[in-house]
Order: C-alpha cells, then structure tokens, then sequence
C-alpha cells in the first residue's frame, strides 16, 4: 500500500535519487511532468513497472489531482 | 512507494518546475508581481490608498488573515470616498488564477475583459500576486 505524502516529502525524496513515475496517458505526460519522472501509464503499469524501475530505489506514483 | 496525491497540479500551483512540451511557455508565475500591497477589510480606504501610492501602486488586494484573497481594489475604487472602509469599496471576489496558466491565456482573458489587472492565487485561494496588463503584454 502506497504511502500518501506531500510536496516537500515528494522533494526531499527527489533530492535522495527516488524514481519518479507519472501515471497519466502518454499525452499529458508529453506536456509537462515533474522533473525527471518516467511515465508508466496505469493501465500499463503492472506489466512495466518490473522492467522500468530500480527495486533497489523509492517510487513516487503520482496524477493530475486526488480529484 | 509514495503517492503524491495532490498531484502535478500541486507541484505547479506553488510555480516548481515542469518538464515537457508546454514547459517553455511562460506562465503567471514568470511575470506576476509578488509586491503588490495588500490590506484588511476594516481599513480606511484613504489610508490604503496612501501606502499603496507610496509604494508605487495604483492597486491592492484585500485579504483575510490567513491571506487568502476576498477583493480588489483597483484604481477606481481607490479614488472613491476616502473614509469608507475597505470592504464597502472593494470589488468582491474576483476571478483569479493559478500561478500555472500560461501568459497568453491571461493576456487573452484580460484583452477581451478589458481587465487592469488579475490576482494570482494558490488553489486554496491564498494570494500569490497581481498581474497587471503590462506583465502580460497589453497596453
């Protein structure tokens, strides 16, 4: 179960080198992300995750809003 | 793993850094002014026409305790009775916008509203600034 945090979390998290990952469609990702952050669209997520992102390291999943 | 549930709308409503194609078109938080005044409700509006001119403003913002925006004063309203009270002679509410939304999107808003100027605020309606028609291009 995924941890909820905030901006400053999700800052400090980006400064110790977590993986960012942006789950929206690809198309919205192309327009602007968090610096650095992959896009693994959720309906493709389970199947990539394993390939794309360092076990090794934090995630931080994120979206457009809560809303 | 961490879920950032507020999201990249958070992350660019406080003006952090994107990445991507609409990256390099300039936003609200490139040009709004962070200076203006701003003041309560129960002040005298000659004595908030006095600071705001001091500080070389034909504007003010009025705002709660906590900041969030409840009006505007723009130079119209600061010409009127200088012994009314702020919250007589404010225009309530105004439309306000996001620190995110790209400069010509605004410009294009105030051009057709003949608008002096804008309020930037956080989503929670917190003040951020005042964009003016100059910092977006107008005359």
């Amino acid at each position: 179960m995924a941890r909820s945090i905030e901006r400053d979390e999700v800052q400090r998290l980006m400064g110790q080198g977590a993986q960012i990952v942006d789950v929206l469609p690809a198309r919205e990702y192309a327009e602007d992300h968090l610096p650095g952050a992959v896009n693994l669209p959720l309906r493709k997520i389970e199947a990539e995750a394993l390939r794309v992102l360092d076990p090794s390291r934090p995630v931080v999943v994120y979206c457009a809003d809560p809303g | 793993m961490y879920d950032y549930r507020t999201g990249i709308l958070d992350w660019k409503t406080a003006g952090l850094p994107v990445e991507g194609t609409s990256a390099q078109q300039p936003r609200l938080v490139d040009v709004v002014r962070r200076d203006v005044p701003t003041c309560s409700l129960g002040e005298r509006l000659g004595d908030v026409r006095d600071r705001a001119a001091a500080a070389g403003w034909d504007a003010c913002v009025v705002v709660s305790d906590g900041h969030v925006v409840l009006g505007l004063l723009r130079a119209a309203e600061l010409r009127g009775d200088q012994d009314q009270l702020v919250d007589q002679a404010m225009r309530p509410g105004p439309s306000t916008y996001r620190p995110f939304v790209p400069v010509a999107e605004l410009r294009g808003i105030m051009s057709d509203r003949h608008l002096e100027s804008s309020p930037v605020t956080t989503s929670d309606g917190r003040l951020v600034g005042l964009v003016r028609r100059q910092d977006v291009g107008l005359p």
